[in-house]
């Protein structure tokens, strides 16, 4: 009797565990922290801010980027690059712009330039666009909005049309030699889902990347889009960029 | 020549070859052809009527490669058919299957077979073995060719080429949609590429029917019918001139609106387009043209002079419209989206998306075309077909 009762909980024992093990399992199977319980998607709606007086060009963020995300280490494909522009105020209009393996090693310092000279440097990603039009050329679905506002890619969807690339009016997108699908900045979705920051927010030296939840009313983004004046990148085309720039040059394209 | 100026790292390789080139050159010479041949059928203008086999046997060659350049240009060609599967309906790309097996199964498979139905049945039951076989797999297994069931045949054809009009309208416009609609490059973004896209079509694929009648005239030692080249080489002009005020209009518009974008379009057109822009797409594909189908309509030159001018006229037509596709697909891409620098397409030769399958692409419509003439002969039909009842009968 004692051994029966023994044997009858050690099986309800079992297939409690074993359903535990198979839900936790389907979990870590699927990939989707999101379903985890401590995170719901529809509980966030990312953004990202940018300080364009507080980047000095060292290009930690592009390689953090591409060893966080294994980005292939060639000179057209990138998740976040940085763009230094030089303007002479006597020729606004043709500013000069430069971007070698897109910020990756840093910046050569520019000497001899003449008196009336701004440089600075811009630092670009995917904007993760409310109104994406990325999102609405893709023939398949195999990108697609977040319901946590992050633009993301199913590589296992992608046909590799490249129509989203052609969409995107930031350059934003490249095609990963390896996969043939389309690759971009995915705001480092599977650190952020586990209450981590981006890759390039982490390493940056000089704070002037910052990732923040705008459905967060406590997170330090809102004093930020408070105290600066933002502008986004091409605001004509009405993509609603989530990618706020403090002290942007109106001739940064 | 390389990069110049600025150009975002990611733009370093251009997306859409030659090949993407292709897709709406072929898809123009089937929504044009497939046009001339409804002329006949809807319009009733007998003059062309050499013409209306071929031109719908040519859209149905056509029609079939249109898809192979898209379809070999996929990063992952496996997975096309999801396109039918899973298709996002906010997607313009995402209506090409519908949109093309719309036109291919319910239009001109449709149309061609009702038209050739009583030359298919005949030729089933006075042959043997293989060739009869494939008649009446042909066929679809149905011999009646009464009176009453090619009366019924010619009303549904009536009726299917109407539908076909709009659908070829829709086949490309669709296309020049699918361009136009990228509000992310200047050189796309207007409401007018559709329509510029569908006359430039109807231009291409009448000058292509024009051409391949003359030339099979030639090829089986028959006199061409005059009267009949006369005049859709009347309708190349009308249709030209609409086409080519349309492109007039569209760059008028650019210049005097002046936006932040001319500067980089401008200066493009000077340089790396001038060629394939102005001189081969304006100039010798566009203006020699309209001028000698102009002049010829004042002009009454005799038959042998107007068979050569319109040989001229035709293939310089076609060269044009190919560097018109060439100068939307290929210039839209050399500017950089900072508008601050440019780069260069460098085409290469026997790569997945290369010169080499863009010929062998190019060469193969025109394979389909000589084995659909022979199955289907467009020209034994001599008797007048009799035509289907117009609104008042």
């Amino acid at each position: 009797m004692e051994n029966r009762r023994e044997f009858l909980g050690q099986g309800v024992r079992l297939l409690v565990l074993t359903g535990v093990a198979a839900a936790a399992w389907e979990h870590v199977q699927a990939g989707t922290p999101e379903a985890a319980e401590s995170y719901h998607t529809t509980d966030h709606w990312w953004g990202f801010a940018i300080d364009i007086e507080k980047c000095i060009g060292c290009g930690s963020c592009v390689r953090a980027c591409k060893t966080e995300n294994d980005v292939p280490l060639d000179a057209y494909t990138f998740r976040t690059w940085v763009e230094r522009y030089v303007i002479d105020s006597d020729d606004p209009d043709h500013p000069r712009v430069d971007s070698p393996n897109g910020g990756y090693d840093g910046f050569e310092e520019l000497t001899g330039l003449p008196e009336n000279i701004k440089t600075f440097f811009v630092p670009k990603l995917c904007n993760h666009c409310a109104d994406s039009p990325c999102v609405q050329v893709c023939p398949v679905g195999a990108t697609f909005d977040s319901p946590d506002g992050v633009v993301l890619v199913d590589k296992t969807r992608c046909l590799g049309c490249r129509y989203c690339v052609q969409a995107c009016p930031y350059g934003c997108r490249y095609i990963d030699p390896r996969t043939h699908t389309v690759d971009k900045c995915s705001l480092c979705y599977h650190r952020i889902t586990k209450g981590l920051t981006t890759a390039c927010v982490e390493v940056c030296p000089t704070g002037s990347r910052m990732l923040g939840d705008l459905k967060n009313p406590s997170d330090p983004i809102h004093a930020f889009l408070r105290d600066h004046k933002v502008m986004v990148l091409k605001p004509q085309l009405g993509t609603r960029s989530k990618n706020f720039y403090a002290g942007l040059d109106g001739s940064v394209r | 020549m390389g990069v110049e100026g600025f150009i975002y790292p990611n733009e370093l390789e251009l997306q859409w070859s030659v090949l993407i080139v292709l897709y709406p050159f072929i898809t123009g010479l089937v929504a044009g052809a497939f046009i001339l041949a409804s002329l006949e059928r809807v319009f009733n203008v007998q003059a062309v009527k050499p013409t209306y086999r071929l031109a719908l046997l040519t859209a149905l060659a056509f029609l079939l490669v249109a898809p192979l350049p898209l379809q070999l240009h996929l990063g992952r060609p496996e997975r096309s058919f999801e396109m039918y599967l899973t298709p996002q309906p906010r997607s313009a790309m995402a209506m090409f299957g519908f949109v093309y097996l719309w036109y291919l199964m319910v239009v001109l498979l449709l149309e061609i077979w009702l038209d050739y139905r009583k030359e298919i049945v005949l030729t089933w039951k006075s042959s043997t073995g293989p060739k009869r076989l494939l008649y009446a797999t042909l066929a679809l297994g149905c011999d009646n060719i009464s009176p009453r069931a090619l009366k019924l045949d010619d009303r549904i054809g009536y009726a299917i080429t109407i539908i076909g009009i709009p659908s070829a309208f829709m086949l490309h416009g669709y296309v020049g949609f699918i361009f136009g609609s990228i509000k992310a490059n200047p050189w796309w973004s207007t409401p007018l590429m559709p329509i510029v896209f569908l006359f430039s079509a109807m231009v291409s694929g009448i000058a292509a029917v024009m051409l391949l009648y003359m030339l099979m005239c030639r090829m089986r030692g028959v006199k061409i019918d005059m009267p009949c080249v006369d005049a859709i080489a009347r309708y190349l002009f009308y249709v030209f001139v609409i086409d080519f005020s349309l492109e007039m209009l569209d760059l008028i518009h650019r210049l005097y609106e002046a936006d932040e974008s001319l500067k980089a379009l401008d200066f493009m057109v000077h340089t790396r387009l001038w060629w394939s822009q102005v001189i081969l797409q304006i100039v010798v594909g566009t203006v020699v043209p309209i001028t000698i189908l102009g002049l010829m309509q004042l002009v009454r030159f005799g038959e042998g002079v107007r068979r050569a001018l319109y040989a001229v006229a035709g293939t310089l037509t076609v060269v044009g419209i190919f560097a018109m596709r060439w100068n939307v697909v290929i210039g839209g891409q050399l500017f950089s989206k900072s508008f601050l620098g440019y780069t260069v397409y460098k085409l290469e030769f026997a790569t997945r998306e290369g010169l080499l399958p863009a010929i062998l692409l190019m060469v193969l419509p025109f394979v389909i075309l000589a084995v659909l003439v022979r199955v289907l002969p467009p020209w034994i039909d001599t008797e007048v077909r009799t035509h289907a009842p117009t609104a008042t009968a």
